[in-house]
């Protein structure tokens, strides 16, 4: 008959089983979720983030956004109403980490992309309360003034391939003037950032002459949210899981 | 000893220097410098005590126990928690009222949250956890802690990861990932700080002159090991540059989400429910003077809640991306974990059979009483929440932070008052507390804000779904987001309020410990113990 004084007489025995305990619920939720095909979603547009929409997804996170923010669309009636399509897995296969979310003390930002004009999303961000009288959002009117840091941008792709993001030698190459030219629609470089970077959006966001700044990198990434996938042939029964 | 401890310090500077020569960004220049005070400091420190690593708070203590360590983690612990909860107040207030923001970089909602969080969670709770952790394994092995000054490491070298990441999500340096947020180099300063935690307190298991290990004690241990493994496996990242702080996370999307969610889960379930139900094993029946209920149901459900636990991760992925089969496992799990918690609740209230009269004279055994009780309601609601039709509701709503701050307020604030007010006079070798009707005053100042706050979230958050999900009659949405966020006024105001009672309430208890520390002992009217029955 087992007697629990083994166990409880013995530190190292129980340092191990409570180890191989803890180890299970882990192990049979996380892991299936590498293999089975299923798990990801089939379906046309998904790319990487370009060097601009990537130094405005960091600027996303480093402000904390995600603490009031959610993108993820449950698949209710009200929620595809209010925000369009649920949202897919596959539409944050290239977020490293994902931004889901856990909370909407602010709306939902999963489709945000191309829902407002540039304009709206400066002013918003500059003075929430000008547009949205009832907004309990922060201002953020310093990244105005604040010139983009994007020296390193290469190296942020770099990082992103080794974790398994498929950025081509040629993203690589031209990480950073393909930064610069994604508010210079008139730049030579265009043309090229257009063709790596399938449907990117090149204007310069933030209204204002000159470097890029915060705010260019921030609007260039709410602008590009949910708008990467395809839906009209996207075929939901096809990914039934 | 000394030697290895100095040339690891010394080791430990020169890192910092390095990092900060080479810097590409001002935190890593900040933080580097940071740790290279820390290691001066630590060492020139050490090199004033003269070998002295500590020893027992009582005189006439047979073990040479060390308490001078958990004297400093009680400071630390009460500092950090009237800290944490200051910042939590001025985050519920910048909620109703936006302008508190000051819209500078540093002071909006979406940098200190994680700082409210990290603060309590960690700080406060981190370092009640160490300290008493420290306190029952040597109390309960009959044996000095082990390791020279490797337990001082332990309690400074996870003061420095706090301060590491605290400025860092002012300055900006954050991962995002919730309850996870610092950067890479301050989560492999906090892994070294953790081996060296758990290798000191398996040392002490093995130096114990008793021949079972003690129940709380398993708790602390598996608290130990499975927050090692969950942040281990969280935080895989790939820095930009290793003399610079941003970092990708090695997963990604829905990956990403669940294994954060294994570890965001089990945050609560490891530190927070664990780790904490180590501290009702020991205090409860000591203050109680009882011995625990039942032997055979601690058995069970220790068990049975580690094993349990770890599953119900997915609960916060309801309705997402996340495939059906991993939601309805976490679900099943989560309605499970119902059976354990009420286990432990259940041992701990049980053990006051026999002594329920000393609710009334005990204000100190009130606050470890009430605590189980918030623990019994919290892991109910926590199981109701996880039901996928519920979910639907509460999720993204204020009711989740309801039910967190019933947990975090009731159960693991309440237990931590608890253990302090027991521990306090004991570390000072005090007859007994300055005041026991200031605990008393505690107790109904935290018990009042607990109820503020939670009974404000269930109406805003109950209130917030049924806004977002109802329609007009023409089958319109009724309601646009704006309003929804209008509607929450009054109760953000109420949670605020309640929030400052229990502020007031952590303030009372830090003046009531400084003056324990100092020796003083207040005039009030005693506490009248019922009269014992005559002998036959």
């Amino acid at each position: 008959m087992f007697s629990h004084k083994k166990v409880e007489t013995n530190s190292i025995l129980m340092t191990v089983l409570i180890l191989l305990v803890v180890s299970i619920g882990g192990i049979v939720e996380i892991a299936p979720l590498f293999y089975l095909e299923s798990t990801i979603e089939k379906v046309e547009g998904m790319r990487p983030y370009s060097p601009l929409e990537l130094k405005g997804r960091n600027i996303y996170i480093r402000e904390g956004c995600y603490n009031c923010h959610s993108q993820m669309i449950r698949p209710f009636r009200d929620e595809v109403e209010r925000y369009g399509h649920y949202s897919l897995a596959a539409e944050s296969m290239y977020d490293h980490p994902f931004q889901w979310g856990s909370k909407r003390t602010g709306p939902d930002l999963a489709r945000v992309g191309k829902r407002y004009s540039d304009n709206w999303h400066r002013e918003h961000l500059i003075d929430p309360r000008a547009v949205v009288p009832e907004s309990v959002m922060p201002g953020y009117a310093f990244m105005l003034e604040t010139e983009l840091s994007y020296a390193d941008i290469e190296d942020h792709l770099v990082a992103n391939v080794r974790v398994g993001v498929p950025y081509d030698d040629e993203m690589l190459a031209n990480a950073m003037a393909d930064l610069e030219a994604q508010v210079d629609p008139d730049s030579d470089q265009a043309e090229g950032l257009a063709a790596r970077y399938g449907g990117v959006q090149i204007r310069n966001f933030d209204g204002q002459p000159g470097k890029p700044t915060e705010m260019d990198a921030l609007i260039s990434y709410l602008q590009v949210l949910g708008t990467m996938v395809d839906f009209s042939v996207y075929k939901a029964e096809e990914n039934l899981r | 000893m000394n030697v290895i401890t100095m040339l690891a310090l010394g080791l430990g500077a020169v890192l910092g220097l390095f990092l900060s020569m080479n810097a590409v960004d001002s935190g890593i220049y900040f933080h580097g410098m940071l740790l290279v005070v820390f290691c001066v400091g630590f060492a020139f420190w050490i090199w004033k005590r003269n070998g002295n690593t500590g020893g027992p708070a009582d005189p006439n203590s047979v073990v040479d126990y060390n308490d001078d360590i958990i004297r400093l983690g009680l400071i630390l612990s009460v500092f950090w928690g009237v800290i944490g909860f200051l910042v939590g107040l001025t985050i519920a207030l910048q909620l109703a009222f936006p302008v508190l923001n000051l819209d500078l970089p540093w002071t909006t909602f979406g940098r200190l949250r994680p700082l409210h969080t990290s603060a309590v969670i960690f700080a406060f709770g981190g370092n009640v956890l160490i300290c008493t952790s420290f306190w029952v394994v040597q109390r309960t092995c009959r044996a000095r802690i082990a390791g020279g000054w490797a337990p001082w490491f332990v309690v400074l070298g996870y003061n420095l990861f706090i301060v590491l990441a605290a400025t860092g999500y002012v300055l900006g340096i954050t991962q995002s990932k919730e309850y996870a947020e610092p950067e890479w180099y301050v989560d492999i300063w906090l892994t070294i700080v953790w081996v060296v935690y758990l290798l000191v307190f398996l040392g002490t298991l093995r130096r114990r002159k008793e021949p079972h290990i003690y129940v709380a004690n398993w708790f602390y241990l598996a608290f130990i090991i499975t927050v090692a493994m969950l942040h281990i496996v969280n935080n895989l990242a790939m820095p930009v540059s290793f003399f610079g702080a941003k970092s990708y996370i090695l997963w990604s999307g829905v990956q990403d989400a669940l294994i954060q969610w294994w570890y965001g889960h089990n945050a609560v379930g490891f530190f927070l429910t664990a780790g904490f139900l180590g501290i009702m094993y020991y205090f409860v029946p000591k203050q109680a003077e009882r011995p625990i209920y039942s032997y055979r149901l601690s058995i069970v459900h220790f068990w049975s809640l580690i094993f349990l636990y770890i599953w119900a991760g997915p609960h916060h992925l309801h309705y997402t991306a996340l495939p059906d089969w991993a939601q309805t496992i976490g679900m099943t799990f989560s309605i499970m974990l119902w059976m354990p918690s009420w286990g432990g609740m259940i041992n701990g209230l049980m053990t006051l059979s026999g002594a329920w009269d000393k609710l009334r004279t005990d204000p100190v055994l009130r606050i470890l009483t009430i605590s189980l009780a918030f623990y019994g309601m919290s892991t109910f609601e926590g199981p109701l929440m996880a039901i996928k039709s519920v979910n639907a509701l509460s999720h993204y709503t204020d009711w989740t932070i309801g039910h967190v701050h019933s947990g975090a307020l009731g159960w693991v604030g309440m237990v931590s008052f608890g253990a302090i007010y027991f521990l306090a006079p004991k570390l000072y070798n005090r007859e007994r507390l300055y005041s026991l009707r200031l605990v008393s005053t505690h107790f109904w100042l935290a018990t009042i804000g607990i109820v503020l706050y939670a009974s404000s979230m269930w109406v805003s958050g109950i209130m917030q779904g049924l806004m977002w999900r109802a329609y007009d009659s023409l089958g319109f949405l009724e309601y646009s987001f704006a309003e929804t966020v209008a509607a929450m006024f009054p109760f953000y105001v109420i949670r605020a309020l309640g929030g400052g009672v229990f502020v007031l309430g952590s303030i009372v208890m830090a003046y009531n410990v400084y003056r324990t520390a100092r020796g003083d002992i207040r005039d009030e009217k005693p506490y009248i113990t019922a009269p014992q029955p005559a002998q036959a």
